[in-house]
Formats: C-alpha cells, structure tokens, sequence
C-alpha cells in the first residue's frame, strides 16, 4: 500500500484492464445512484408529476414538496379564499391554486429539531465518556481489560428490539418515556462502545514518549492527557464524533418504539407524512432529502475513515 | 493515594527525584485515574444495557404484561422457551430471517468483493467513483426504506417501470411488496443496494493489505493471472472477507428498520423476520414474557456470534 505502488513495477495493471475495470465500476455506480438521484427529483415534482406514468425525469420544478412537508393545509371554498387578503409567500399561493390555505407549521420542523438535538447530545456524551476510556484502555493496565472491552463492544450487537422491551418499561417507571433526555442517554449508550473501540485505535497511534515527555517537565499525568493526548487526537474525535452523530441521526427502532410525540425524532415521522389520498410522495421526498443531505456531506468528509468507522477500528489501512 | 503526607515535601524538591515517583505521587495516581476514566462508561452501560437484560431475563420466566402492570405476576419457569422453541409460527419467522441473511450476505459478497477487485485496479477517478458507490451505507435504512415503497409501487414506481422496460413485462403486472413470492426478494434486493458498499470497502483494504512483492514473485514464477487470483489474491484478502461477512451476517439476523418500512412483515407473515415477529410480540400483542424469552433466544444468538466476529477482527488486526 505504500512506496512500492507508486513506481513502476511489473504487476500494475494495463490500461485496457483500467479502462474497463473503470467502466464497470462507474456503471455500477451510475445504477446505484438512481434511486437517490430519484428521490432529489421527486422533491422537487408537482404531485401529478409524481405519480404520472411512466415516470417523468423531465418536469417543471416546483417546490410544493417543500412546501407541503414544512406546513399544514386546510381546504376551504373559493368563496372563502377570496375573502383573504393577497396570498402570503410562495407556499400560500401554492396552497390556494389547490383551493387550500396554510394553516400552520407541520410537524416536520420539531421533529427535526428533535434530531438535532437527540443526535448532538449523545454524540458529545459518547464521545466525551468515550475518550476518557479509550485513554484508560489505551494507558493503563486495567485488570480485565479485554473481557471489558468486549463487553462494551456487545452491548453494541444486542438486537434494538430485545433491549427495546425493558427499556420501555425502565423509562415509564422512571419517567423518562417519550423524553429527550431519554432518548439521549439510550443513544449515548449505544454510540459510546463504538467511540471507545474507535478511539481507542486513535489513541494507541499517539506514542506513549510525548506524554512521558510532557511528565518529566512537571505535568500530571492529567494535565498531559489533557495538554498533550487530546490535542493529538483531534481528528480520531472528530471522525468518532462524526460516526456517532450518523448513528444517531439515522436510527429508527429505538425512536419509533419508545418516542410519540414529544421526542419523536425525523426517521420514524417521514414516512407517515400523508396528504389527501395517500401518500403525499413530493412531500416524503422532500423531507427525506433535507434529512439525508447532512449525511451525504459527512459521508464526504468522513471518506479517509470510513473503513475504520464501520469496523469498530479493526481494520485501518 | 496512599503517600499524600509526602507529596507536599516532595514537590519542593522537584528536580532530582526519579520521574517515575514524580508521576505516582503527584495527583491521582495512574490506577485511580484508569478508574475514573473508564468507569462512567461501564455505569452507562449496566444501567442501560445490562440492567434491563437481566430484568428481561427475570421477566422471560414470568406472564407479565406490559399492559396490564397491576395483574399478579406469576413465576412459569422454562414455559416461554419451550413453547418458542416448539412453536412453528417462530420457525417461520427463523426461516424467513435465514433466507433473508443468506441471500443479502451472498449477493453483497460477490457484489463488493468483485467491485473491491475493479477500484484495486486504480483506474483514473477511482476515489471519487468509490465515495459514490459508499454513499448508501451511510444513509438512514428507515428513511430509504420508506422511499424505495414509492420506488416499488406497481404503477407509477420507477422499479417497476425499469423491469418492464427490459422484460416487456406490464409495470402494474407485478407487485414488489404485495405478492407473496416477490416481496422476499424485495427487501433483499434493498439490504444488497445499502450494504454492497459496507463488504466493498472491507475487502478493498484487504486486498491493498497484499504486498506487492508477492505478485512480483508470481509473476517471477510465470502464473497465469487466473492462478494468481486463486493463489494470492483470494487466499490472501479471506480473513477481510470473512469479517465483513459475519458483520453482514450479524446486523441482518437482527434487521428490522428497512424491512419494518418495506412491508412491516407482509404480505401474511412472508418477510416477517425475528425482529419483526418480536416487535409484534412485544408492543403490539403485548406478551411481555413471551417476548422477553424470545429476545433472550436471539441476543444469544446474536452474542455467540459476536465473540466470532471479535475473534476474526483480532485476527485482522494482528495482520
């Protein structure tokens, strides 16, 4: 993987091999793309445009998708929308050419707040318990070290469902259901087995002789963790911050289980979106667009560590 | 901790004295701090993990439900297990998770593994080219999920227009999610399109882990490039194979978002994998100890083949 690919040798690959291991690879790309490409389109059709047949890939663009998912409408006779007043902002004029108003905000909005918030706050939660560990597990003879970080990576392998069954009876005796905090510690759980084994991978790359150095000037051997490691360790955070916020952000089972309302978070609410008659298609599109955006530009940040990320640190390149 | 009346005369005399008594006098000393590090990690996690475990496993031996949480709870022993273990509906449902698990993990074996072997070609672009192909994995199962439903609707869904444009096939001939012979093959075909990428990129590190010399020698030998693949190139990336396989493996026997969203386990019970079978159990049947023994069937399951998973990865590692 290192020196030896950059020169010339007698195993690289013809260019005919290239090309066409290329081509194969792009093509495979090209199909597996569709359906996201698809969903980025459908956001931005009109309702009939979404359900025509066959399936259009030219339309005129319209943002009643957007519209729909950010805001609730009620029908209301003509009579009744020409007593208003001139429609207010681009959704309302949508609406009206429906014979619809706008009502009011959706649900959309908290639900993504709820995200937010959710996905944040178990991140630095798992990843500051997280780093303490890893440190821990890194430096220190602890008796049972391997057994332990065993057990903290199979907590990580339990089935969302069985641990969802008494968890939803621990939240309802301690009053934590359908509340972020609840939300947040069950996902801090979760991400922190992943934080400790990936950071712990990190931290074993810093060499031992910079805190050793840091010590024999006089620092405790906390201050050279905080002085000397943390600052080492920079990117390994990040990329761990990053991998548990995609958890978080992305998860499904626990939210749909045991939230409702209050700490609903994005996944389980957009594919209940409806409109009249069925699915409201633009709207689910354009939801699903604006949740999975974020992702798609950390998934491009997250390139170089990827491969560590999905193997709990094992394999690093 | 125990040398604190020290300390205080030691720090006035700073230089001369050995580092290594610096450090164990001065603040925590190393062993306390381990322990202070490590421990409210493993306090999350007994009470959020292993807590609730051992309340699920006291309640697999009782008729509690969480309905009804006033009604006495009564002490059944084994019951659970053996009516789970003789019941055919859960032997239905293990058979649909093993057609499922075997069918995912092969396609996205023969799938990844061959475009690991086209990117190792380093055709020009080849990272870009393979951050793309990488970008499903990273995406919400749920929230694709839900979306590939619209993608197999037998009208209007561009699923269905595509296969009938190549086979000549009407596009509301065939219902992805609604017949009972395809839907098994609609969460598959979802579960390979997300996963491929995962097992692509655990065998290209494979496969970049093979020195180059190796070949060289091959080549040296004069082996065809047929018996080099078999002999080098195959041998060689296994171990990567075999992780990404058991990781697959192991995610899919406990699937439930993507296919929860796909079909909620219809048509009938046809993709009712374990998961979905137990979440009905579970929250919408409301058998708490029936359910509570089936989650403990399945997290040993699960956990047997975790300590095969952390001893392929320690293998990989040690590489």
């Amino acid at each position: 993987m290192s020196a030896s690919n950059a020169a010339h040798s007698v195993v690289e690959p013809s260019t005919g091999t290239r090309r066409f291991a290329g081509l194969l690879v792009i093509l495979y790309a090209i199909i597996t793309m569709v359906p996201l490409i698809w969903i980025v389109l459908t956001s931005f059709k009109s309702p009939d445009d979404a359900i025509s047949y066959p399936p259009k890939v030219f339309f005129k663009p319209s943002l009643e998708g957007y519209c729909n998912v950010f805001t609730t409408r009620s029908r209301q006779t003509q009579e009744f929308i020409q007593t208003l007043g001139p429609p207010q902002g681009l959704c309302d004029n949508i609406a009206r050419s429906r014979n619809m108003v706008v009502a009011g905000p959706s649900n959309y909005v908290p639900r993504f707040i709820n995200s937010l918030i959710i996905a944040f706050g178990s991140t630095v939660l798992a990843v500051a318990l997280g780093t303490l560990s890893a440190y821990g597990f890194s430096r220190f003879r602890v008796p049972l070290k391997d057994d332990l970080l065993f057990f903290i990576l199979s907590t990580r392998m339990m089935p969302p469902i069985a641990v969802a069954i008494p968890i939803y009876l621990m939240y309802r005796t301690v009053g934590l259901s359908d509340t972020r905090l609840g939300m947040i510690l069950l996902y801090t759980s979760v991400n922190v087995s992943l934080a400790v084994w990936l950071l712990k991978g990190f931290i074993d790359e810093i060499p031992r002789e910079y805190e050793e150095a840091a010590m024999i000037d006089g620092y405790t051997r906390f201050q050279a963790f905080v002085k000397v490691v943390l600052p080492q360790a920079t990117t390994g955070i990040a990329a761990t911050a990053i991998f548990c916020l995609i958890f978080a952000w992305n998860e499904y089972a626990f939210a749909v289980l045991l939230t409702s309302g209050n700490a609903q978070t994005a996944p389980p609410f957009i594919p209940i979106i409806i409109g009249e008659g069925g699915q409201d298609w633009p709207a689910v599109a354009a939801g699903t667009t604006i949740f999975l955006v974020p992702i798609v530009v950390f998934t491009v940040l997250l390139r170089k560590h990827l491969l560590r990320g999905i193997t709990f640190g094992a394999v690093r390149k | 901790m125990n040398d604190l009346s020290t300390s205080s005369q030691i720090t006035y005399r700073a230089v001369p004295i050995r580092p290594g008594v610096i450090r164990r006098i001065r603040g925590l000393s190393d062993q306390a701090l381990a322990w202070l590090f490590i421990t409210p990690t493993i306090v999350l996690l007994l009470a959020i993990n292993i807590f609730p475990l051992v309340w699920t496993i006291y309640l697999s031996f009782t008729n509690y439900r969480a309905n009804r949480p006033n009604a006495p709870t009564l002490w059944l022993g084994t019951d659970w297990y053996q009516s789970i273990l003789t019941d055919p509906d859960i032997w239905a449902a293990m058979q649909v998770t093993a057609h499922f698990v075997v069918w995912t993990v092969l396609i996205e074996t023969v799938l990844g593994f061959g475009l690991a072997f086209l990117i190792d070609k380093k055709f020009r672009g080849h990272g870009l080219w393979t951050t793309i192909i990488l970008l499903p994995m990273m995406l919400s199962p749920a929230v694709v999920g839900n979306f590939w439903t619209f993608l197999y609707q037998p009208q209007i869904g561009l699923f269905n227009y595509v296969v009938a444009f190549f086979t000549g096939r009407g596009a509301s001939s065939f219902q992805m999610l609604g017949d009972v012979t395809l839907s098994p093959w609609a969460i598959v075909i979802v579960d390979a399109w997300m996963w491929t990428p995962y097992v692509m990129l655990i065998c290209l590190a494979g496969l970049r882990s093979i020195p180059d010399y190796i070949y060289e020698a091959a080549e040296v030998d004069r082996a065809s490039n047929w018996r080099q693949f078999w002999s080098i190139t195959l041998p060689m990336a296994l171990p990567f194979i075999m992780l990404a396989v058991l990781f697959r493996g192991i995610e899919n026997f406990k699937m439930f978002d993507m296919v929860n969203l796909l079909t909620g386990g219809g048509p009938g019970s046809t993709t009712e994998v374990a998961s979905i079978t137990l979440k009905r159990a579970a929250f919408e049947s409301w058998r708490t100890g029936y359910s509570s023994a089936f989650a403990i069937i399945l997290f040993v399951t699960v956990f047997g083949l975790a300590n095969i998973y952390v001893k392929a990865l320690n293998r990989v590692k040690s590489r």
